[in-house]
């Protein structure tokens, strides 16, 4: 008997695009790690230590929220990321979220697709001298070669500064900070401009740090904060009351130490429902009641972040400035817990 | 009744598109054709999907917005109130700069380099295959970090150039000095050279796409342009005069004054002079300014490149029969003569489509010129704008899209010349 062949047809099956459909919450406990793209090494914010595990004041925005989400702010997954990759990382779905001293601005706000969640340090463009430069402030630079980092808001200020003070310069695009460190003590420009908190950090680590100079002008605003995708409101959501609540820790005098004591004496409502021992906060962003007790006992209040990573106690050395509470003169106020 | 009887009259089966041979290479070329069209459809379906979910569209309108960034090495005056896209050219005209002089250079070393491998000096040939193997094992990114990493670490700082009235009278002399006789300094930046200019400008002519061209270099140009010519009439004429009667005219002392006399008269007529580089509060200024993030990716690229064109040479050269080179010498062809007249044209036609490629390779690899900070095409359209406006699909498509013209035009132009060079045959 003959062997009939039959054509099956072509199926053109499968062709559906895989957008990621589930939302960053679910992907993110479904996993068991938070995925979180920081500063390859800028010393105080985000740097491995002795033993390459990621330290500073950014990283511990994302341990805060791995423990308000996954109970442990071990289970992080720290992506290094430089000023050009960062937020096609972010955008691309490559990291859950961004904690890596990027500035708010409109156009990455909107266009960009990003949403900034909060800001957690207030900041502003300055410039970096070595003293037998002789230059007193940034507008005796003009003829100087900067080093800039490529991909950031402070090469639009850059340019902005000094065209507006029709100045001329040569800028030397670097990746990170970490190359602009090495361009800049091997001479290979003239000055370093970054934000004034980085530019802190950066002198920190310098073998001459005695010898360099932080000019006074501050020529931008630069509100850094945390990121994440645009769209996934609920998540956003997450990120940025596990900021606030270390924020508003600090402001009730809650700290890592004598969270249980004031969690078990406490009269006041609004630091009780802050700890989740009244109403369902938690509840209403997909969480625990216990999220933001969590957050706090595992990195401290807003407080003793900044202290432990980048405060005067440190070798960075930052005032509290702008960044102190808003009940001492300062910018940081989380919005009330009710 | 016929003998033979009629052929059975063929029945069209589905079966016969896989079992008989007429039907079945059409059956395997639409197969193919349906699953690749149906790739490029998923492709194009799941870029639309995935801009569609992030509520990003697709244009290329960016490229005419305010760049609000600056350069700093560029062919043609840019700004930071230029457009996207005239920072995108600024970007094409540096690759384009750093690849022509590099397969210029390359083209040159690797020439040199090959021939002299196969040198009868064995210290020689020996030296020659020390650098092919040096060059061509280690990766070019590792080249371009260690060459902008020597110039930046052993030149002095440009202060250390400074020599004030203060430092005079203390008798001191300046940390570094500038080489033959002032007119160039290397400073850990850069390369400052002293450029030629003219005291008498006959104007500036602004080109479409406002791009300035000095009249004097068009004059200087178009008056050299014309004694080449009148070099070439010459030569001709001269050749003329010996095949008539078998005795050349005395050319040498007309020709360079036809080639070099007229651009020197014209050249003190606008009152040519250097301008020397200066030091001034930062850097130098004045003259001609070269960073060295240019140079560094100039230096690697072409002894990288060099390595492998030396391989292609030798190739080439050993490719032609000894014959040839016997025969030369046995018509008393010195081994310079033979080599420059008889083998290397012939060797060319072995070399060049090989060449080809290494030219194109050379293209493609200035993209990595980031490493050193040097603003080619990746550095702006597919970094600074790319990161500034957040159009990374169309910024990497228009990279793209360009890194290929530039290759196919490169190609086609070697085929053009390897066509000229093959061997006629009437």
């Amino acid at each position: 008997m003959k062997k009939s062949v039959f054509f099956g047809s072509l199926v053109l099956a499968g062709l559906a695009a895989g957008v990621a459909g589930a939302s960053t919450l679910d992907d993110v406990k479904a996993r068991g790690e938070l995925i979180c793209g920081v500063n390859p090494g800028l010393t105080g914010f985000a740097a491995p230590d002795a033993n390459g595990n990621y330290q500073g004041f950014d990283v511990a925005v994302c341990k805060a929220v791995a423990a308000a989400v996954l109970g442990d702010p071990m289970k992080v997954k720290y992506v290094p990321l430089t000023g050009e990759t960062r937020f096609t990382a972010l955008a691309s779905g490559e990291v859950d979220m961004l904690s890596r001293n990027s500035t708010w601005t409109f156009s990455r706000d909107t266009e960009l697709a990003l949403d900034f969640v909060a800001v957690n340090y207030y900041d502003g463009q300055g410039f970096m001298v070595n003293k037998n430069l002789g230059v007193s402030s940034a507008k005796e630079l003009d003829g100087a070669t900067i080093c800039i980092q490529t991909g950031t808001t402070t090469e639009l200020n850059l340019a902005d500064y000094f065209k507006a003070n029709n100045m001329s310069y040569t800028p030397v695009n670097i990746a990170d900070d970490a190359e602009g460190q090495q361009k800049f003590l091997a001479g290979a420009c003239d000055s370093y401009t970054t934000d004034a908190s980085g530019l802190a950090a950066s002198r920190a680590t310098m073998p001459n740090a005695d010898e360099i100079v932080i000019l006074p002008e501050i020529i931008s605003k630069e509100p850094l904060g945390p990121a994440v995708r645009h769209g996934d409101n609920n998540w956003g959501d997450v990120v940025r009351w596990s900021f606030y609540a270390l924020v508003a820790a600090e402001e009730y005098g809650v700290t890592k130490a004598n969270l249980e004591e004031v969690a078990a004496t406490t009269m006041n409502p609004e630091i009780k429902r802050l700890l989740g021992l009244e109403g369902d906060m938690g509840a209403k962003i997909g969480l625990d009641n216990d999220f933001a007790k969590r957050a706090i006992l595992a990195v401290g209040n807003y407080g003793e972040v900044f202290e432990a990573n980048i405060g005067a106690s440190t070798s960075i050395g930052l005032a509290r400035g702008l960044n102190a509470q808003w009940t001492q003169g300062g910018l940081m106020y989380a919005p009330p817990f009710r | 009744m016929t003998l033979a009887s009629d052929p059975p009259k063929e029945g069209f089966r589905l079966s016969m598109l896989i079992y008989d041979t007429r039907f079945r290479s059409i059956t395997i070329q639409v197969v193919v054709l349906l699953l690749f069209l149906a790739g490029l459809f998923w492709l194009l379906n799941n870029a639309y999907v995935n801009l569609e979910a992030k509520g990003k569209d697709f244009n290329f309108s960016f490229l005419w917005s305010r760049a609000g960034y600056d350069i700093a090495q560029t062919l043609i005056p840019y700004t930071n109130d230029d457009t996207h896209m005239r920072a995108l050219v600024v970007g094409l005209l540096n690759t384009l700069l750093v690849s022509v002089l590099g397969c210029v250079l390359a083209t040159l070393v690797g020439t040199v380099v090959g021939v002299l491998r196969l040198s009868h000096n064995w210290l020689v040939a020996r030296l020659m295959t020390v650098y092919v193997e040096t060059f061509r094992n280690i990766p070019l990114l590792l080249w371009i970090l260690l060459m902008g990493t020597i110039l930046a670490e052993t030149r002095p700082s440009p202060r250390d150039f400074r020599f004030t009235d203060a430092m005079r009278e203390a008798g001191q002399t300046p940390e570094a000095s500038m080489w033959f006789f002032d007119t160039i300094a290397v400073t850990n930046r850069g390369t400052s050279v002293a450029a030629p200019v003219f005291s008498n400008s006959l104007g500036t002519v602004v080109l479409p796409g406002n791009i300035p061209l000095s009249l004097n270099a068009l004059v200087l140009m178009v008056v050299l342009a014309a004694s080449f010519f009148g070099w070439r009439l010459l030569m001709r004429r001269a050749k003329a005069l010996q095949e008539a009667t078998g005795v050349r005219p005395t050319t040498w002392w007309q020709t360079p004054l036809v080639l070099f006399g007229p651009a020197a008269v014209v050249s003190v007529l606008l009152g040519l002079h250097l301008d020397y580089p200066t030091i001034t509060r930062f850097d130098f200024e004045g003259g001609f300014q070269m960073l060295h993030s240019f140079t560094a990716l100039l230096i690697a690229l072409t002894v990288y490149t060099s390595a492998f064109i030396a391989e292609i040479v030798r190739a080439g050269i050993m490719a032609i029969s000894k014959g040839q080179t016997e025969a030369a010498y046995a018509l008393g062809l010195r081994p310079s003569r033979t080599m420059n007249l008889v083998i290397l044209p012939q060797a060319l036609r072995v070399i060049v489509p090989p060449l080809i490629s290494q030219f194109l390779n050379l293209t493609k690899n200035s993209s990595l010129a980031i490493a050193v900070s040097y603003m080619d095409l990746r550095g702006t359209l597919g970094g600074i704008t790319l990161n500034q406006t957040g159009r990374e699909l169309e910024c990497m498509l228009l990279m793209m899209l360009i890194y290929l013209t530039i290759s196919l035009v490169i190609s086609s132009v070697m085929n053009i010349y390897n066509k000229s060079i093959k061997l006629k045959e009437r």
